[in-house]
C-alpha cells in the first residue's frame, strides 16, 4: 500500500480515471464529489494526501483548504490542488489558502502520480 | 524658478515657435532688441501694454503668457513623475519645463493621460475575462471535460491489461465526454461570436454601439425627415451608454442623417425597388457615392429590403468601426476579423469597387460581396490619403460565379488550415 488518498472533485468521470490509476499504483482511495461537506469527510478518513478540485459546488476549495489549516490535526496535511484555472492569482490564492502543490487542468495521470509520490515523501 | 517669473521664457518660446526673429517682435512691439533679449531671459518683468502688444503680435493669448501652463498641466506632469519614480525626474523644476517647452511638456502630459485611459482599458478588459460568468464556467467545463478525456484516454492507451469491465467503462466515458466537449464547444463559440443579447453585456464603447444599432435594426426613423436631429436621437437611444460610447453613437447618427439627407428614404426605397440592392449601379443612378449607397441599403427596414443586407466598415488600421451581420455572415464581437474578407482587399485597391462571391465554413448560403475604399477626406498638398473601406454584404450572387471563396469570421474560429492569412491558432483546430 502506498498510500491513502483522498479525492475531493466533482466531475464523476476524472474521478473514476484518479481513482482507477491510483488504485493501480497501490493507493488506497476514497473519494469525494461535493464542498459543502468536505471538511467533515477529510476529518473522518483521514487521508495522507487529499487531492482537491478548486471549483466544487457548495465551498470552494480555496475555503475548504483554509478550514482544515486552522485545524492542527490538517496544518501539514499535504494537499494537491486541482484548478482549471492557471493564472497567477488563483496560484496566489491557493498558496495563501495554504495548498502544498497546485497542478492546472488538463493534467496527464503521470503528473499526477509523480505529485503524489513527492507529496507523500515530505 | 517660479512660475510667474517664467513670463520672458513663454514669449522666447511662442517667438521661436512662431519663427520670429527678435529683431523683428522687438521692431513691432517698440523695443529695443536688448530689452527684448532681457525680458526673454526673465531679466525684466513685463506687464501691462507691452505684454498685451507681445501678445498680440505672437497672436497668443496674453494668460498664456504671464500664467504659463495650467495648474492641470502641471498637477499631470506631477503625476506622470510619480507614476515613474525611479526616473527621477527634476520634480523641482517642473514649473520652468512646463514654462520653457509647453508643446513638450503638454505632450508629456497627453501621453501620460492617454496610459492612464489605457491602463484602465486593459483592467476593463481583462475583468471583463476574468470575471464573464458564462466565459468562465464554459472554459471551466472544458478543460474538465478534456482532463478526463485524457485521462481516460492515457489509462487506454497505456501497455497491460485491463479487466474488460473497466476497458467498456473508459471507453463509454470518453464518448460521454467528447460529445459534452463538443456542445461545450458550441456553444461557447456561439456566445463569443453571436450577437444578441451578450452584445448588452459589453463593456467596449464599440460593442455598445453596435447594440444599440441592433437594438434599432439599424434603422432610425426620426433621422429619416430633414428635422431629424441626430444629438436628441443620441441622447434617446445612449441614455444608458459610457461617455466614449455615446461619442462615437452621435458621430454614427450624424453620418447617418447625411446619408438621408442626401438619399432620401422615399426616392430610396424606390430606387432599390427597381435596381435592387445593387450598390453601384443604385450610386450610379441616384448620383451619389457607392459607400453613402451602402451605409443607406444597410439602414434600410424589412418592409424596403426583404432580404436585409450585411454591413462592414474598417478604418486604415483594418479595425472594425461598423458591423451589421447577417446570420449566414456572422462577424466577431470583437478582435480582428478574417484578412481574407474583400474588405481588406479593397484598402489595397483604393477607389476600385471589388466584388466576390464568398462563403464562410459551416454555410449553405454563398453571399455576394462588395467592397470599397475611399478617402475619408478631400486631397491635401503632400499630405497621403487615410482610407476607409466598406463591405456590403448580400444574398443574390450572380449566376455567371460559379465557385464563392472561403472566408472566416475570424481566425479563433475558423477551422480552414492552411491558411496564409492565420495569424492564430483555431479554437476548433481539433473539433
Amino acid at each position: 500500500m502506498t498510500g491513502h488518498v483522498l479525492v475531493i472533485e466533482d466531475e464523476p468521470n476524472i474521478i473514476e480515471a484518479i481513482s482507477f490509476v491510483l488504485s493501480r499504483d497501490g493507493w488506497r482511495v476514497d473519494t469525494h464529489a461535493n464542498g459543502v461537506d468536505a471538511v467533515e469527510k477529510v476529518r473522518e478518513k483521514s487521508p495522507d494526501v487529499l487531492i482537491l478540485d478548486v471549483m466544487l459546488p457548495g465551498k470552494s476549495g480555496y475555503d475548504i483548504l483554509r478550514e482544515l489549516r486552522e485545524d492542527d490535526e490538517f496544518v501539514a496535511l499535504p494537499v494537491l490542488m486541482l484548478t482549471a484555472r492557471g493564472q497567477n492569482r488563483d496560484r496566489e490564492m491557493a498558496e495563501r489558502a495554504g495548498v502544498s502543490r497546485f497542478m492546472t487542468k488538463p493534467f496527464s495521470n503521470a503528473e499526477v502520480l509523480e505529485a503524489l509520490h513527492a507529496l507523500k515523501a515530505t | 524658478m517660479a512660475r510667474d517669473t517664467l513670463t520672458g521664457s513663454r514669449i522666447r518660446e511662442r517667438r521661436i515657435m512662431r519663427g520670429v526673429k527678435q529683431a523683428d517682435l522687438a521692431r513691432q512691439a517698440g523695443i529695443s532688441a536688448s530689452y527684448l533679449n532681457l525680458i526673454e531671459h526673465n531679466r525684466r518683468r513685463i506687464g501691462g501694454k507691452l505684454l498685451l502688444d507681445i501678445a498680440s503680435i505672437l497672436k497668443v493669448d496674453p494668460i498664456l503668457l504671464t500664467q504659463g501652463a495650467e495648474a492641470t498641466l502641471i498637477a499631470t506632469l506631477r503625476e506622470a513623475a510619480s507614476a515613474h519614480a525611479t526616473t527621477e525626474a527634476e520634480l523641482a523644476r517642473v514649473d520652468e519645463f512646463a514654462g520653457r517647452f509647453p508643446g513638450w511638456a503638454q505632450l508629456l502630459a497627453d501621453s501620460q493621460g492617454r496610459i492612464a485611459t489605457l491602463e484602465r482599458t486593459v483592467e476593463t478588459l481583462t475583468d471583463r475575462m476574468t470575471h464573464d460568468p458564462h466565459l468562465a464556467t464554459s472554459l471551466h467545463e472544458m478543460l474538465s471535460t478534456v482532463t478526463a478525456i485524457r485521462s481516460a484516454a492515457s489509462i487506454l492507451a497505456e501497455p497491460g491489461e485491463i479487466d474488460p469491465d473497466w476497458q467498456s467503462r473508459f471507453h463509454r466515458n470518453i464518448y460521454e465526454d467528447s460529445a459534452r466537449l463538443a456542445e461545450t464547444s458550441r456553444g461557447l463559440v456561439t456566445y463569443l461570436e453571436s450577437e444578441g443579447e451578450a452584445a448588452n453585456e459589453t463593456g467596449a464603447p464599440q460593442e455598445e454601439v453596435d447594440a444599440v444599432l441592433e437594438e434599432v435594426g439599424h434603422h432610425v426613423p426620426q433621422l429619416e425627415t430633414p428635422e431629424g436631429d441626430p444629438e436628441a436621437v443620441a441622447v434617446e437611444l445612449g441614455r444608458a451608454l459610457s461617455g466614449a460610447a455615446q461619442d462615437l453613437l452621435l458621430a454614427w447618427l450624424g453620418r447617418y442623417a447625411q446619408d438621408a439627407q442626401a438619399l432620401p428614404f422615399e426616392r430610396f426605397a424606390e430606387e432599390i425597388q427597381t435596381s435592387g440592392p445593387d450598390a453601384a449601379q443604385l450610386a450610379a443612378t441616384l448620383g451619389a457615392s457607392v459607400t453613402r449607397v451602402m451605409r443607406r441599403l444597410a439602414a434600410m427596414p424589412e418592409e424596403v429590403l426583404p432580404d436585409p443586407v450585411g454591413l462592414a466598415i474598417c478604418d486604415a488600421s483594418g479595425v472594425l468601426t461598423y458591423r451589421k451581420p447577417l446570420p449566414d455572415f456572422p462577424m466577431p464581437r470583437f478582435g480582428a476579423a478574417c484578412p481574407l474578407w474583400p474588405l481588406y482587399r479593397a484598402l489595397n485597391r483604393p477607389m476600385v469597387i471589388l466584388t466576390q462571391s464568398i462563403i464562410q465554413p459551416g454555410q449553405t448560403q454563398a453571399l455576394w460581396a462588395e467592397a470599397l475604399a475611399e478617402p475619408i477626406a478631400p486631397p491635401a498638398v503632400n499630405q497621403d490619403p487615410l482610407y476607409e473601406a466598406h463591405m456590403l454584404i448580400r444574398p443574390g450572387v450572380p449566376a455567371a460565379q460559379a465557385s464563392a471563396a472561403e472566408v472566416g469570421v475570424s481566425c479563433r474560429i475558423c477551422p480552414r488550415d492552411p491558411c496564409p492569412g492565420r495569424r492564430e491558432p483555431s479554437i476548433l483546430a481539433t473539433a
